[in-house]
């Protein structure tokens, strides 16, 4: 099947849900709304001819100042059996900041999520463990927004754990006071 | 059994761990000798790189891919690279293409040499690892005659390659392929037969073909369990569609299968590199509309006829974002597996976002899956089969 065959499918199935589609070079994507991304994607996984049974890449992009709902899941799932590759994209709005997990469809999108809630704040229902995972877990603030300076806004000041380690720490080397 | 034996212990191994390949921090629930609980923690190479690259132009952003898989930047490079190029449209030059092919395949051939080397290194066979090294120097001294640097390279440009091969390098690389297929037996005489290595890999770590596709594995790691996937044979890229190869595909799942995936696929590559020197073309080796190093401002040359779209919401606003916004999903197939780049672009020279789909992250994620229930030894075998670097996996 085509891309855009695959598309109109899904179309077909879920007439509320999908918002748009939009075609690039090879490469297709689809834009739903966030309620029922469980059930398209538990769809597209198991229906014959699409199979898509492999989560390539969950990630998501912040439209601040773009657009509203400001937040894009992504989700990048390809078949391996009829080799191809699809993009779908779920509107997630700043107020209520979550969808749900799809951690139960594929084992993968666990640290995926993960990722995501660390980077962007996003919160995934349903998820067994909902930690951050690249940053320490005392950190501020979600790094992938873009209301989140690329440059510290702590300027001189030095970051508040790291001040108390060196607290902790006095004392212990000689050309210390 | 002494009954005070019997509870449950907590290891923490790592971050400074010699068999974690970087700075991994598993927590491991025992049981005597079963592990019952294996939680991975990683993060602690964690440079910002996806929160850097928004604030840097493409061309910027290249020499940041490179300290990803430090083991062989030469493929992160041309993974964003092809990102880059189908995003803007540039068609590389075939020659250019050659090369890019050609030193992925040596970065590969490189990168596996550091895995037996330091997988055996674990499992208890150290000579191998001497040998290893030893070829992979004389490839890290033919990477550094064309590109200047041993380890972060940072040849490929956007559209094409920074400079051409000469034939005093494409003589050495020919005598030296000619030459590695019987390095390779060489190691596999000291360990393929070995009772102590094959005690240790086989059967351990097993995994099924579903699980894997399951857990997102890619690479030699998802080929060891027998399904066939590999991107440079489904997405074909640069000049893997002009070449002749195969997939190696194991069977059982175990770390055994893994390992001779990646064996099998050294031979793979030297094939690849041979069919490169002899086909060859002449030409140029960057495109006419490349980026220069200073890329305009904005807006970058995007063609929009290619995007089609059809909206069904009646809202007047998304036509206009739809064509403000453009994004882009490459791989390629690196050592590790597939390694993607996701790009969205907002016609500035800067990219509004961009998403590094790291193989080794997936592969640390599914470290619990394949230690839990094993020996504590078999942790580290499981580490060293799913072989991971840490730079990729934190970003």
């Amino acid at each position: 099947m085509n891309p855009v065959e695959i598309i109109k499918k899904i179309k077909d199935r879920f007439p509320e849900d999908v918002l748009w589609f939009r075609c690039f070079r090879d490469q297709c994507d689809l834009t739903i709304k966030r309620e029922k991304i469980k059930e398209i994607l538990s769809y597209v996984k198991n229906t014959p001819l699409l199979e898509f049974n492999y989560l390539v890449d969950l990630t998501a992009v912040d439209y601040l100042g773009f657009r509203e709902p400001r937040f894009d899941v992504i989700y990048i799932i390809m078949s391996i059996k009829h080799k191809h590759r699809l993009i779908i994209k779920a509107q997630v709005p700043e107020h209520g900041c979550c969808i749900d997990t799809v951690s139960d469809l594929w084992a993968t999108a666990n640290w995926f999520e993960r990722e995501v809630f660390d980077m962007f704040g996003i919160f995934f229902k349903g998820h067994p463990d909902l930690r951050r995972i690249l940053l320490p877990e005392d950190w501020n603030g979600y790094p992938l927004r873009k209301d989140y300076p690329v440059i510290s806004d702590l300027g001189d000041k030095e970051w508040e754990p790291f001040r108390e380690l060196k607290e902790a720490g006095k004392g212990w080397r000689e050309d210390e006071s | 059994m002494n009954p005070e034996n019997e509870r449950e212990l907590l290891i923490n191994m790592g971050p400074q761990h010699p068999a974690t390949h970087g700075v991994l921090r598993l927590v491991l629930e025992v049981e005597g000798e079963i592990v019952k609980r294996c939680t991975p923690y990683i993060g602690y190479l964690h440079r910002g790189l996806e929160k850097l690259a928004e604030d840097l132009t493409y061309v910027q952003s290249l020499p940041l891919t490179d300290r990803l898989d430090y083991l062989s930047s030469m493929v992160n490079n041309v993974g964003f690279c092809l990102c880059v190029e189908k995003l803007l449209g540039i068609n590389v030059p075939e020659r250019a293409k050659f090369i890019r092919t050609m030193l992925s395949e040596m970065a590969r051939i490189c990168s596996h040499l550091v895995w037996i080397a330091t997988h055996a290194l674990d499992i208890g066979a150290m000579t191998v690892f001497l040998y290893a090294m030893r070829d992979r120097e004389k490839l890290l001294e033919l990477f550094e005659m064309v590109t200047g640097a041993r380890l972060t390279v940072s040849y490929p440009r956007i559209g094409g390659v920074r400079c051409d091969v000469s034939n005093e390098f494409l003589k050495k690389l020919e005598r030296f392929i000619d030459e590695f297929p019987k390095r390779v037996e060489e190691y596999e005489t000291l360990i393929d037969r070995n009772r102590v290595w094959l005690k240790r890999t086989k059967g351990v770590g097993v995994i099924s073909a579903e699980e894997a596709i399951n857990w997102g594995l890619t690479g030699p790691t998802l080929r060891g369990s027998g399904v066939y996937y590999d991107v440079r044979k489904f997405f074909p890229y640069d000049a893997y569609d002009k070449v002749e190869f195969d997939v190696p595909v194991g069977k059982n799942g175990d770390i055994y299968d893994r390992y001779k995936c990646r064996m099998l696929e050294f031979r793979q590559s030297v094939r690849i590199i041979k069919q490169c020197i002899e086909r060859l073309p002449e030409g140029p080796i960057l495109a006419d509309n490349a980026p220069k190093i200073r890329m305009p401002a904005s807006p970058l040359k995007i063609d929009k006829e290619d995007v089609q779209f059809e909206i069904y919401v009646d809202d007047k606003s998304v036509e206009d974002f739809i064509k403000k916004f453009t994004d882009i999903y490459a791989s390629v197939e690196a050592p590790r597996g597939e390694l993607g780049f996701y790009i969205v672009c907002d016609d500035s020279a800067k990219p509004y976002r961009m998403r590094v789909r790291a193989p080794s992250f997936v592969h640390t994620g599914a470290l619990p899956r394949l230690c839990e229930g094993g020996l504590i030894a078999d942790v580290i075998a499981n580490i060293g089969s799913i072989d991971i670097v840490l730079g990729e996996c934190d970003r």
